[in-house]
């Protein structure tokens, strides 16, 4: 709900701030509008129509994730990773997971690498589809917004099918995954990834050479490059600035190494920028999907029983000692891994930019701190900086194509 | 019996070596520990901003976060508070981890915003959540708990549940607002 409030002068708006602002309407884009990607404000300085000033605030939702981490176990806590990003909660449990087993100096099976690359990958066209259909859908284009969410619903199918749970799956586990790949999930990525180029052809020709759409996003909350690495912006709004920066081919971590695929940037750093880097990135990550897929290691995808981290199967619980012991250690509280009194930070390259969790361990099976680094807080912090001269009509835009989440800005 | 490919070696990051002793040489010496191919310089809180400025010279143009550590319940802790900076190079893919330990009473820093600017909300929340001050922060105020909130919630001695604020937050009747 706007609510406008207007204090008028009579004709003395001198150049300098305390006399001019007098004129100037205060505009409320509250924590409840329809555009608001989830809760959070922007009270915007307005000339007209054109926005002087934005003030931006969050903490609507704040939950206080990291003072629960310090009371969760690490594979309890991969349930609250989930409700973070929670467009894409694949890539929050690969990252805090990634951290956790830094931390714990365990390796992954070369088959739970890939795996996990699947899923982050299949998470990421998930969070671009999102992204660029609510910028499709915030600027008036409601069939590509459709189109994007047809695509999104096959993938929650995929998760469903593997984990139990559309989004909030929780999928992680120290040292290895709950659920392990069956041949039905192997099918229907297969099938995604043959549908999936139509629809994402059909999209483009939608709007990505639409004159309305082109007009109302180009040149429209520019970046520059020097602003960007400045304001640590990463990810998609970063690399639409020119910053060629991708953690996938920076610090290559799970199985990315394997794999031919291209990083995508591009220079002009405004929000049609951000909307073809986000459309580009997401054909190649089915382009790693596919060469995941095709080339998926046989063998365990939990590292093995001697190692104390990922719970045996029953089989090797009723059958072996090391399993039984492995089990009983693993499940009474406060008798799990071993954890160093030592601090690290670990992180992946999300679909929002860098997300990487910087925990501190104190030998107990719980972290003495869980720090999230949110992608999203820098995006918004860049948002007063980017809208400054453009128009009430261009705050959406510029707000959709910075993919902000609330629930990761607060946590 | 199918074949296991074998395994993909873990990343090798860039060594820092050279700023280490870029570091030594200019400000003598600090102390450094290495973890899981992580490299972390303790720095007093008094040279902390002419280590940065240093580093940004450098190259370190990313600053990638700016968060704390409060070690009141950690064994074998000698200071209260550990701030952690994270940088990293885009040029030279270089990363370093910056700790920087205060104390109570009265946790201070010189604010790194003058460097980089995406330090302004990450400094804004751990005053929010911790209690300390960066001097010379353009505009020091709460992040994530409304402005009235008067406690510092990621701190050890703040309960989980928290003391009781959200049943007294004062009701605004429509007349107020």
């Amino acid at each position: 709900m706007a609510i406008a409030t207007n204090e008028f002068d009579s004709a003395t708006g001198g150049p300098d701030g305390a006399r001019s602002e007098d004129y100037l309407w205060t505009l409320n884009f509250g924590p409840q509008h329809p555009a608001t990607h989830t809760t959070l404000r922007l009270v915007l300085k307005l000339e007209g129509e054109r926005v002087v000033d934005a003030m931006p605030e969050m903490g609507y939702l704040h939950s206080g994730f990291e003072k629960i981490g310090e009371h969760l176990t690490f594979n309890q806590y991969v349930t609250v990773t989930d409700r973070m990003n929670y467009i894409s909660p694949m890539a929050n449990n690969v990252a805090w997971h990634h951290a956790v087993e830094k931390l714990l100096g365990i390796d992954l099976t070369p088959r739970c690498k890939y795996i996990r690359t699947i899923i982050a990958e299949l998470a990421r066209i998930s969070d671009h589809l999102l992204c660029n259909g609510a910028v499709g859908l915030d600027t008036g284009a409601f069939t590509f917004f459709l189109y994007a969410f047809y695509q999104r619903e096959v993938i929650y199918d995929i998760f469903e099918t593997l984990c139990g749970a559309r989004f909030t799956n929780s999928y992680t586990r120290v040292g290895g995954v709950s659920q392990d790949f069956t041949p039905l999930v192997i099918e229907k990525i297969r099938t995604f990834v043959k549908t999936f180029p139509k629809t994402l052809d059909d999209m483009e020709r939608l709007l990505t050479r639409n004159r309305i759409f082109v007009d109302r996003t180009k040149g429209v909350g520019v970046l520059t490059k020097e602003e960007a690495l400045n304001r640590s912006a990463t990810g998609p709004v970063a690399r639409a600035s020119g910053v060629t920066r991708d953690l996938r081919r920076d610090e290559p971590y799970l199985a990315y190494e394997d794999f031919q695929f291209q990083i995508c940037c591009a220079s002009a750093g405004d929000c049609y920028a951000r909307y073809l880097v986000r459309m580009q990135e997401m054909r190649e990550s089915l382009k790693i999907v596919a060469q995941a897929l095709e080339n998926l290691p046989a063998g365990a995808v939990n590292v093995g029983i001697d190692q104390r981290t990922a719970l045996p199967t029953k089989k090797q619980v009723y059958s072996t000692i090391e399993g039984t012991i492995s089990h009983f250690e693993l499940s009474m509280s406060n008798r799990g891994f071993e954890v160093p009194n030592e601090e690290t930070y670990g992180a992946i390259e999300a679909p929002n930019g860098e997300l990487g969790f910087y925990i501190v361990g104190d030998g107990n099976e719980t972290a003495y701190r869980a720090r999230c680094r949110p992608p999203s807080v820098l995006h918004f912090a860049l948002f007063p900086h980017l809208i400054r001269g453009h128009t009430l009509s261009d705050v959406v835009a510029v707000l959709g194509s910075l993919n902000i989440i609330a629930a990761e800005l607060d946590r | 019996m199918p074949s296991i490919p074998p395994p993909v070696m873990p990343h090798q990051p860039t060594p820092v070596n050279d700023v280490l002793e870029a570091l030594a040489a200019q400000f003598g010496p600090l102390e450094t520990s290495v973890f899981r191919d992580e490299t972390r310089v303790v720095v007093p809180a008094l040279k902390s901003f002419e280590v940065f400025r240093a580093l940004k010279a450098r190259g370190f143009d990313l600053l990638v976060d700016v968060s704390c550590v409060d070690y009141l319940e950690y064994k074998g802790a000698k200071h209260r508070y550990g701030l952690v900076y994270l940088l990293a190079s885009t040029t030279t893919n270089q990363r370093l981890t910056i700790r920087v330990f205060v104390d109570d009473p009265d946790p201070t820093v010189r604010s790194v915003v003058p460097l980089w600017e995406g330090a302004n909300w990450l400094e804004r929340e751990v005053w929010d959540l911790f209690g300390i001050r960066f001097e010379g922060h353009p505009d020091l105020r709460r992040l994530v708990m409304p402005e009235q909130f008067t406690a510092h919630p990621l701190r050890k001695d703040y309960p989980l549940q928290g003391r009781g604020e959200r049943h007294n937050f004062p009701v605004l009747t429509r007349d107020d607002g």
